[in-house]
């Protein structure tokens, strides 16, 4: 594909795409040094999913998001000191502490919320679009979720809800071939999920997940059809996560995904490829990501000091904020 | 005041929440031109249209998750899942994103959902129409959960049910649909987290539930006859509990027997009896009573439907057993 794309917003996604890697090494990072409780899902590898969708919304679009979302949240506008506070279980966090890692949610934003449950998401999607539709404005919703989710029931009650009643969300698969050890091949009754869409009436596409262009222009279709009232799109964007399922998976996943396999994916990595690109194609200087390169440095170094200097929340918040 | 049935009440009272807000949705199962099953929402559809009365297919889970983004994202939303024994289809959407959303964002989901369902047996619909599992839900921290007995507390406990931003379950109970009682016209809100004490009595508190308070009543006018002044106490919503008002009676009368359709063991029952014990043990003078299903599933068959849910002679026999009359 040319590159016919703005040369600002490619340097942008250039940009996000490098935040989202970093921001996902240093919270490995933190995990590692027992900063971080719990587990992280990284999604090293599946940047060009996140920022090719969510460059296509607006702030008041809503997003669904998965376990394996950090980049997600990035991409649509999340502010990374209050999402690094979050990991840190700090009360500056998105959710005050509550949260954590699987459920960063900043409504504001029109982040409605990570989700622990696989494909427990999609419903809440529709959800936001019937309100949407009854509200009569012109927002989309993007619906992220991975190939395991594909075979929850919610999938398939979601998209047949928001095909019949045309519903403005965009279901995004984020295919990384892998529920947690088990290979989409032996759990997805098609070689392509996209081509569940026709059981819906619904456009279904494949993308190559690696491509942040091609995501950016397939889903730019969808969200036009959607904008338009058209109804609902699942796009399948098949691509890898570089690190196991989290952290603590043993050799980042070696013990069910062949050797060969990880090497020749770490070759397409979709920042190395992009950075290419733009080297040849949109005369993109040294200098010029030196800077960008420092600046994202400085906004990951700046998110995990504020973390750090952010207080714990007190104990007696346990109790608070289950109600209204 | 005129009577009108239980569910001439929820329909009344649903249109004119409707009225009163432009944007609050209905979304469920054959709601629309059918009107629901027991007919409550009969007629809303044709006046608010398919938007508002959103008829949906049988997909409990999306019903949940959809009220749910719906609510989340300003649209207060009455979702109705028709028999309550259908929530363990969506029980992934009820326990783990509607009752958690709130807490887990810190605070920041606002979830002004109402979940209108309805339980109970008593008319042979077997073991998966039957069930009362208002328990199952009070083990849940993050859902309210309310359970009328009468026409005018339907409506009065629905309205604030509506205009509450956090999530309700509203059980209603199949054999109260049918139940006439008094509701005025004029609107009334009826705060969660007050019981009522639908008759007054000095010998031993009855703590009912939902249809059970029906039962209580029968079973306390018989007792009357053998000289039994029973206090009934119409709970009206678990979550909150007014526990308040189960103490100062326990206070006068020293003896309580809790009365609820679900199974007696994990019941509802169980946990009141625990706060009692430990909050009023020295007013006590019998062990706390306990009326309950036995424990099985609801078998069809009426002499076996009707051994297995609690009746009034149960009711009689627990009430005697604190008083160490049996």
């Amino acid at each position: 594909m040319a590159l016919q794309i703005d040369k600002i917003l490619c340097l942008k996604m250039y940009e996000q795409m490098l935040t989202i890697r970093s921001f996902e090494e240093k919270a490995i990072e933190l995990f590692e040094h027992n900063v971080i409780r719990g587990n992280i899902h990284p999604c090293i590898g599946q940047e060009a999913v996140s920022v090719g969708v969510c460059s296509n919304f607006r702030r008041d679009d809503y997003m669904v998001n998965t376990h394996r979302g950090h980049g997600n949240c990035i991409a649509k506008g999340a502010d990374l000191r209050l999402m690094m506070a979050e990991l840190l279980g700090k009360s500056t966090g998105y959710c005050r502490g509550k949260g954590g890692s699987m459920h960063i949610a900043d409504f504001e934003g029109g982040n409605l919320g990570a989700n622990g449950i696989v494909g427990a998401g999609l419903p809440i999607a529709a959800g936001a679009g019937i309100s949407i539709q009854n509200r009569g404005t012109d927002q989309v919703v993007a619906c992220f979720f991975g190939d395991g989710a594909a075979n929850q029931g919610t999938f398939h009650e979601s998209l047949n809800l928001a095909a019949l009643w045309k519903l403005p969300v965009i279901f995004v698969c984020e295919n990384n071939l892998y529920a947690l050890s088990t290979p989409a091949r032996e759990a997805i009754s098609v070689s392509r999920i996209s081509d569940r869409a026709m059981a819906y009436g619904i456009p279904g596409k494949s993308i190559d997940g690696m491509d942040v262009l091609e995501v950016y222009t397939k889903t730019k279709e969808a969200v036009e059809r959607a904008r338009a009232g058209e109804g609902p799109t699942l796009l399948e964007c098949v691509t890898y996560r570089f690190f196991g399922h989290f952290t603590g998976d043993p050799g980042r996943g070696i013990t069910y995904r062949p050797k060969e396999e990880m090497d020749q994916w770490l070759n397409r990595c979709p920042i190395k490829s992009f950075r290419e690109r733009l080297i040849k194609e949109n005369g993109i200087t040294g200098q010029m990501e030196k800077t960008m390169e420092a600046k994202v440095k400085a906004s990951i170094e700046g998110a995990v000091q504020f973390a750090n200097e952010s207080p714990f929340p007190p104990p007696d918040q346990a109790t608070q904020d289950l109600f209204y | 005041m005129p009577e009108i049935t239980f569910v001439e009440s929820l329909r009344m009272t649903l249109k004119e929440e409707m009225e009163r807000d432009h944007s609050l949705m209905l979304i469920g199962e054959d709601i629309g031109r059918y009107g629901g099953i027991f007919g409550v929402t009969k007629g809303l559809q044709e006046e608010f249209g398919p938007h508002r009365v959103r008829n949906t297919p049988i997909s409990e889970s999306a019903i949940i998750g959809s009220a749910l983004g719906a609510a989340m994202t300003g649209i207060r939303t009455v979702a109705e899942i028709m028999y309550i024994d259908f929530t363990t289809a969506a029980m992934d959407q009820i326990v783990n994103q509607v009752a958690k959303m709130r807490y887990m964002s810190g605070g920041k989901a606002k979830i002004p959902l109402v979940i209108r369902t309805q339980e109970g047996g008593g008319r042979g619909n077997a073991a998966q129409h039957s069930q009362s599992l208002e328990a199952l839900f009070l083990h849940i921290p993050g859902l309210k959960i309310v359970m009328p007995s009468t026409p005018y507390d339907a409506r009065g406990l629905l309205k604030t049910a509506i205009r509450d931003d956090n999530p309700v379950l509203f059980i209603e109970h199949k054999l109260l649909y049918a139940t006439k009682g008094s509701v005025p016209d004029g609107e009334y809100l009826i705060p969660f987290g007050q019981a009522d004490i639908k008759r007054r009595g000095k010998d031993v508190t009855l703590a009912a539930i939902s249809y059970m308070v029906t039962k209580a009543l029968k079973a306390a006018d018989r007792l009357a006859e053998e000289g039994i002044e029973a206090e009934v106490i119409d709970l009206r919503t678990l979550v909150p509990l007014d526990f308040e008002t189960i103490l100062q009676s326990v206070h006068k009368t020293n003896r309580v027997v809790i009365v609820h359709e679900g199974c007696r063991k994990g019941g509802i029952g169980a946990e009141i009896a625990s706060q009692i014990q430990e909050e009023a043990f020295d007013y006590l003078d019998a062990p706390v009573g306990r009326v309950g299903a036995l424990n099985v599933p609801i078998p069809y068959s009426e002499p076996l439907e009707q051994a297995v849910i609690p009746g009034e002679e149960d009711i009689i026999k627990a009430v005697k057993k604190v008083l160490y009359m049996a």
